[in-house]
């Protein structure tokens, strides 16, 4: 295998059907209408010679290598700048144009250090490559005169080099930090021949820089001037596995360069239908966690999680295991055991954990960490469209006229999409955001919110319902879209209750908090735009009302018609990498994969057949009713693979309460995250680069992960779920990852017409794709909604009982950071942390004060729940009487004081929503002190492994 | 009280008008400050109103105050219009520059002004494109792009906006029309702007001025807020402008780069196509024109395309306001028709040169302009004639070079200065000047001279036909008519 790269066709694609007929070179070319002239040429196979031109970014004409003749036309214009036209004859070869080019070239060179042989993009250098092609061979300038070669060399940033030595000046870092990426942070300072490229005007290094480390200035970079360390410390990499991030729901595609077993680079492939060329720090280079000293290869056991741990093969392993859990079945029987999938782990992984709960264990006891993050957008989803996904693919973003942001912070959470995001907002679009925080999207480099509704945590229904009075009030109903595509009964007993007066953005600004005038007009600019779409995030889903939310958004789309084409929608912003897959996969207890309920005979029988085991029709336990069950003493084993509940679930000390109340605790995962230290076996799991399989992103996206290196620890997760049901007695011999693919497409009509055959024809497909969708489904309901006729649902505003009061007079809201990820069990261990080193509390100036406490205390977080340390951080992102903080960081445990309040269709825990009070402190707090001593009495390792 | 009017023009106030317009009031007189007539060299000028009209004098300093008023100045130049060097020219332009009070609107309808804007809201914006096309009145920036194809383009593309730009950011040495329009008859311009709005179903206009000029800034922002027809609705138009000062380099006078600065991006330039008249401002039809070029459209409404038409020669229709300056005797504004000889320029208006030496170079359109030697100067002042010799009329600056200079030295100049103002885009002008400084150097230095000449021509052909805009592509123009006229000084072994 060798190294892949992608056609670079100078400037980007135009979007359109339209053609023009040309010829180049006397070769008779048709092009998009629009195209560059270097952009048909490329389409023609004919190169034209170029350097500051790249497809990723719009053409800038600087080089001027890539200057054409044009029949009837005076001069040599550049061919990236010029479109092509109908009928243009054009040369891109003359004796005058090869002297042009080698004249550019020639001043390029005379400004540029002559060291290629020992230059870190030697072979990888369009400089070089450019050199070759005009022929250059002499500098008749010579090297004595002015240059920049003794520019200083920036190495602040963790993941890569900016040398400016040899740096030509093309911009293409600039104007893809701007038109990618949207951050604006590189820059050109200075005039002439002394126009330099700088991290930004004032500062002067990158790290210090408003750089957001997305990498797209290194993958435009025709030199060696930005460049990733790796490369510049071993050389080019050999080959490309073409894979899937495995970082957020965006599901970026990367083109994995290695050379051998080691991983050199990241690239986001253009062609990825999530991404389209574009990543994020977190994508881009934070994947050193696959070889973090931290990682645990072997497989170990205890008898119980206050023994040493003990390193044994995997055959021990297996056997131990199987031993343990086949005692408790005998002993408590199969509703005793249950299993948790993984939104980390491939859908053949979680589709085989599923069916080792339902098959082998015997129960449906199996849940997922969407139960703590999007399960109700599924149930809100499925309720009023038929579907438990979101309805657009993220291209659609490009035809959206007004966006509204709700309960998430895309920039942060989801940089890929924002940026995508941002540039159809730097075209025109509207932009509604509704946070209790001041997100970067309400105000950034050339994006402001129209509307920010900083609306107080809890309140999301009594805004919905708001925005809905006003929509039904003041007429914006799409009547005819109503009419034809809507359930009757339901929207006229819907209209009647949102018309309510109680439902007024007047009546509502009491729970809201919100300016009623600025309501008014959002849901005005909403509601009147051709093309309006919801994009929303946890911000919605973790409260007691979330699936009450996530209704009253489809509601208020579907009242303004903002569905069923491009451009519109009701879109979550899904956290995991394969969350949506793990839902997919019937990773909830109550559903078979394909989202059927385990009730429906025909579905039952149908697996009953497949899997050779009578199946149960009661729908199992819940994450909760498992630890609820275990503290009673009912619940006994738990084999959870990929998800550390002990940090990111609520109510830690809950939690953990239940794991010890457990006789089987088997932890599958990377590393030895919290939740280990209550197990009794540890399983070592595989890093998304190590096994093959596919991920779901949050647009319905199914795309292939491939596997690029050996599992370090010999096996791929799932080899470990189908050897742990061998071990138990159960027949499960898949071959590779593509049979099992096979099997769900056999037994899942939405998945009917996946296959491995398929993905790697045509990169991705988002499902349903089956026989009436052959190619997939990038847009939901066209036409009509998959259950027919889209359901309204009555949302009654009930506020949370979580209030504040004189003991917890401030509402605590969580959220994430852009280097961070979740728990941090991988960002944490990679040089991310150079950005955030620990989770901090912002706190608004006015509730500081009242407190006494300045920027950097140390400060207690109570709530009823529990309490905890951080430092404070003075901020007017919050407003007064709300905090924030995120969760990435084991040490701050913000789960600690989350509270057990959950949504009452799904019991996702209401995480954005604890009353809290805030103190200075002097230390960590008792529960963090003796948490400490606990896990420091689990976390033993034996010295002598096994064998 | 003896009415006196004294220049507030900063030319003139740099060389001491404020002092004798000081001087003036505390000899009792009434002193009103207008614009400058552009006589430059007998400034600071004062005119005395009395029985008969106007009386000049200058050059003045406050001390001559009193003999002024009392008639005895040997400084007496007499009537204006009687006075050789304005008497011949062509005022159409700077008609009323000197002659009123800047900012009084008042004054400037009494005489003359807003004719044109009445004429042209008489008319269909088609009638007063059509005008505009007949007149022949070509960009008087440099380019001499036909106006009336300019404003048709702009009329007919689609757009949710359109806009006016004006191009104040006069930076070309040698030039100051601009500068002595806006300050001594802004209402001109704005005009100018409001009919070309009117034709192009523009809203908006910006005047990008640039920040050397804070009179021109102060006298302008006063005008705007003065004139009756802008920001609010007046006769059926609805139009406003906004002054935007410019950040001081020369590239934001190219209309590209201009736009872009204009946008609050650094001013570098766009390649064309798209032309901004398809795709300019906020990517919306733009219409830039320069100051001299808009403020021609009120005379043409007013007074018809046909007189317009008639003034000039060939397809160079109107006047110019040239501007003379350098080594000559009597520097200053001179508007004329067009197709008048260089010479006749030189010679009969600026008196030839100020060190009374023979003229040996002169360079016509600012720092891109060719350097003409005595053999071209008989080239009539006309678009066509002076491309034929390889020269441009640019802007209408005209710098004189007695024989003293070293044109080696001048070429030199000519890359130093792109190698300075060059807005770092393109690799010809960014790299390439600085290189052509290093490569007359060694010319000089005659460090392996012929290969150094080869070099250059190499050089000269890549930034001209290979460079992004007219900064690089005409900044060869200089330095190839310098080898071509003068080769002897690129020959002598000395520095320059």
């Amino acid at each position: 295998m060798t190294v892949f790269r992608e056609i670079d066709y100078g400037t980007p694609a135009p979007k359109t059907d339209a053609t023009v007929k040309l010829e180049i070179d006397g070769r008779e070319t048709i092009a998009p209408a629009g195209a560059s002239i270097m952009h048909a040429a490329m389409l023609a196979g004919v190169e034209i010679p170029k350097l500051c031109a790249t497809d990723r970014v719009d053409a800038y004409g600087s080089c001027r290598l890539c200057l054409v003749e044009i029949d009837g036309r005076k001069g040599t214009p550049s061919s990236c700048t010029t479109p092509a036209e109908d009928g243009m004859r054009i040369s891109t070869d003359s004796e005058r144009l090869r002297r042009l080019r080698r004249g550019v070239m020639e001043l390029y060179i005379s400004d540029h250090p002559l060291d290629c042989l020992t230059c870190a993009a030697n072979g990888d250098c369009e400089l070089q490559d450019m050199a070759a092609a005009t022929g250059l061979r002499d500098v008749r300038y010579g090297y004595d005169g002015d240059n920049h070669l003794d520019a200083e060399k920036d190495a602040t940033n963790p993941y890569f080099s900016f040398d400016p030595a040899k740096c030509i000046v093309c911009a293409r870092c600039v104007r893809a930090c701007a038109e990618v990426q949207g951050t604006f942070a590189l820059t050109m300072l200075g005039r002439g021949f002394e126009t330099v490229i700088s991290p930004g005007a004032e500062a002067t290094d990158f790290l210090s820089s408003e750089c957001v480390s997305c990498g797209a200035c290194v993958d435009v970079c025709p030199t060696a001037t930005l460049i990733e360390k790796p490369v510049e410390d071993h050389g080019l990499p050999d080959r490309t596995v073409v894979t899937t991030c495995a970082y957020c729901g965006v599901g970026c595609s990367f083109k994995a360069e290695l050379k051998g077993d080691q991983v050199l680079r990241m690239s986001p492939l253009k062609a990825g239908g999530a991404n389209e060329g574009h990543s994020c720090v977190k994508g881009r280079f934070a994947w050193g966690y696959a070889n973090h000293p931290d990682r645990i290869l072997k497989p170990m056991v205890r008898d119980a999680i206050t023994d040493p741990w003990r390193e044994v093969s995997w055959d021990e392993a297996f056997d131990f295991t199987a031993k343990r859990l086949t005692a408790i079945r005998d002993e408590h029987g199969a509703d005793a055991l249950g299993a948790v999938t993984s939104s980390r782990c491939t859908n053949e992984e979680t589709y085989l954990v599923q069916k080792l709960a339902r098959a082998v264990f015997g129960a449906n006891n199996v849940d997922t960490c969407a139960r703590v993050c999007h399960a109700p957008t599924g149930y809100g989803l499925k309720t009023a469209f038929g579907t438990s996904a979101g309805t657009q693919n993220f291209r659609s973003v490009e035809k959206t006229d007004v966006v509204m942001v709700i309960g998430a912070n895309p920039t942060d959470a989801h940089p890929v999409f924002a940026s995508r995001m941002k540039k159809r907002l730097r075209e025109g679009a509207g932009l509604i955001v509704a946070d209790p925080r001041r997100t970067d999207l309400v105000r950034s480099a050339h994006v402001e919110a129209d509307h920010h509704l900083p609306l107080r945590p809890g309140a999301n229904v009594a805004l919905i319902n708001a925005l809905a009075h006003v929509v039904v009030t003041e007429d914006l109903v799409d009547w005819d879209f109503v009419q034809e595509r809507c359930d009757s009964a339901s929207f006229a007993a819907w209209r009647a209750f949102v018309s309510g007066a109680e439902n007024s953005p007047e009546a509502m600004a009491e729970h809201t908090g919100v300016d009623p005038e600025e309501v008014r007009a959002a849901a005005r600019l909403y509601a009147s735009a051709p093309n309006g779409a919801i994009y929303y995030g946890l911000g919605v889903t973790e409260h007691s009302q979330g699936s009450t939310m996530v209704m009253g958004m489809a509601n208020l789309a579907m009242a303004t018609g903002n569905l069923g084409r491009e451009g519109v929608g009701v879109n979550p912003l899904r956290g995991q990498n394969n969350v949506q897959g793990a839902c997919d996969m019937g990773s909830f207890p109550h559903e078979f994969p394909g989202y059927r309920h385990v009730s429906d005979d025909a579905v039952r029988e149908s697996y009953e057949e497949l899997w050779g085991v009578e199946l149960s029709a009661e729908p199992g336990l819940r994450i909760p009713n498992m630890l609820d069950g275990a503290v009673a003493g009912r619940f006994k084993a738990i084999y959870i693979q990929g998800e550390d509940i002990a940090q990111s679930d609520p109510n830690t000390s809950h939690v953990v309460d239940g794991l010890s109340a457990m006789d089987c605790v088997i932890v599958q995962d990377l590393f030895l995250n919290e939740t280990a230290h209550f197990a009794h076996v540890f399983l070592p799991g595989s890093t998304f680069l190590e096994k093959d399989g596919t991920f779901t992103n949050a647009e319905r996206r199914i795309n292939r992960v491939r596997k690029a290196m050996a599992p370090a620890s010999g096996l791929a997760d799932w080899e470990i779920t189908q050897k742990l049901a061998q071990a138990l007695g159960y027949q499960m011999d898949y071959g590779h990852p593509e049979e099992i693919m096979a099997e769900i497409a056999a037994t899942t009509p939405s998945f009917a017409g996946v296959s491995y055959a398929k993905l790697e024809a045509e990169g991705s497909v988002q499902w349903p794709c089956n026989d009436a969708a052959p190619d997939g489904t990038p847009t939901m309901h066209v036409g009509g909604f998959v259950r027919g006729d889209g359901m309204f649902s009555i949302t009654e505003f009930f506020p949370t009982s979580e209030r504040t009061g004189p003991r917890f007079p401030l509402l605590l809201t969580t959220g994430r950071i852009l280097s961070q990820y979740n728990v941090g069990a991988q960002t944490a261990r990679t040089a991310n942390t150079i950005w955030h080193d620990e989770d901090v509390l912002e706190i608004h100036a006015h509730d500081a004060e009242q407190r006494g406490l300045s920027d950097g205390d140390l400060v207690s977080l109570k709530s009823r729940a529990g309490e905890t340390t951080l430092t404070a951080r003075i901020s007017d992102r919050v407003q007064p009487g709300v905090v924030y903080t995120t969760f990435h960081h084991a040490a701050n445990q913000a789960n600690v004081v989350t509270t057990d309040n959950s949504d009452w269709a799904t019991n996702c825990p209401e995480y954005k929503v604890t009353a809290v009070e805030v103190r200075g402190a002097n230390g960590p707090s008792d529960w963090q002190r003796s948490y400490a001593e606990l896990t420091a009495a689990t976390s033993k390792r034996a010295t002598q492994p096994a064998e | 009280m003896t009415r006196v009017f004294v220049p507030l023009d900063s030319g003139a106030r740099s060389v001491g008008a404020d002092a004798v317009a000081d001087a003036f009031e505390t000899a009792g007189a009434e002193v009103i400050r207008t614009g400058s007539r552009g006589l430059y060299w007998l400034e600071p000028m004062a005119e005395v109103d009395g029985p008969d009209g106007r009386i000049a004098f200058g050059p003045l300093e406050p001390g001559d105050a009193a003999d002024v008023l009392a008639g005895g100045s040997a400084k007496r130049l007499g009537p204006l219009e009687d006075f050789d060097g304005f008497k011949q020219q062509t005022r159409m332009l700077f008609e009323r520059v000197g002659e009123i009070v800047p900012t009084d609107y008042d004054a400037y309808k009494a005489n003359g002004g807003e004719a044109g804007l009445q004429a042209a809201l008489a008319l269909s914006a088609d009638e007063v494109i059509a005008a505009i096309q007949a007149s022949g009145l070509r960009g008087r920036g440099g380019a001499g792009f036909p106006t009336g194809i300019k404003w048709r383009t702009v009329a007919d593309a689609p757009g949710a906006e359109k806009y006016i730009v004006c191009n104040a950011d006069e930076g070309d040495s040698g030039t100051f029309a601009d500068r002595m329009l806006m300050e001594g008859d802004p209402f001109l311009l704005l005009e100018g702007m409001a009919i070309a709005a009117h034709a192009v179903g523009a809203g908006k206009g910006y005047i990008y001025l640039r920040s050397e000029y804070p009179d021109a800034e102060r006298i302008l922002a006063e005008a705007i807020e003065t004139a009756p027809f802008l920001g609010q609705d007046w006769n059926g138009l609805a139009f406003d402008i906004e002054l935007r000062i410019g950040g001081g380099a020369y590239i934001c006078g190219e209309e590209t780069a201009l736009l872009e600065s204009l946008e609050g991006a650094r001013g570098m330039s766009r390649a064309k196509p798209p032309l901004p008249a398809i795709a300019g401002f906020m990517g919306q039809p733009t219409v830039v024109n320069n100051v001299l070029t808009l403020a021609a459209a009120a005379p043409i409404l007013a007074g018809g395309a046909d007189a317009h038409a008639a003034l000039g020669v060939g397809r160079s229709k109107g006047t110019m306001p040239f501007q003379l300056s350098g080594n000559v005797k009597r520097p200053g504004l001179y508007e004329a028709p067009f197709g008048l000889s260089l010479r006749t320029l030189i010679e009969d208006f600026g008196g030839g040169t100020a060190s009374g030496r023979l003229v040996r170079a002169v360079q016509v359109g600012g720092p891109l302009g060719a350097y003409f030697p005595d053999s071209l100067l008989d080239t009539p002042l006309d678009y066509e004639a002076f491309a034929a010799a390889g020269g441009m009329l640019g802007h209408g600056g005209v710098v004189v070079f007695d024989d003293t200079v070293n044109m080696a030295a001048q070429a030199r100049f000519a890359l130093a200065f792109c190698a300075h103002e060059s807005c770092g885009k393109c690799t010809p002008c960014r790299i390439g000047s600085r290189r052509g400084v290093e490569l007359i150097d060694r010319i000089v230095a005659n460090d392996r001279r012929p290969l150094q000449r080869e070099t250059l021509a190499d050089l000269l052909e890549v930034m001209r036909d290979g460079s992004l805009c007219a900064l690089g592509g005409l900044t060869p123009v200089p330095v190839q008519s310098a080898l071509d006229w003068f080769p002897e000084d690129f020959e002598k072994d000395a520095q320059p």
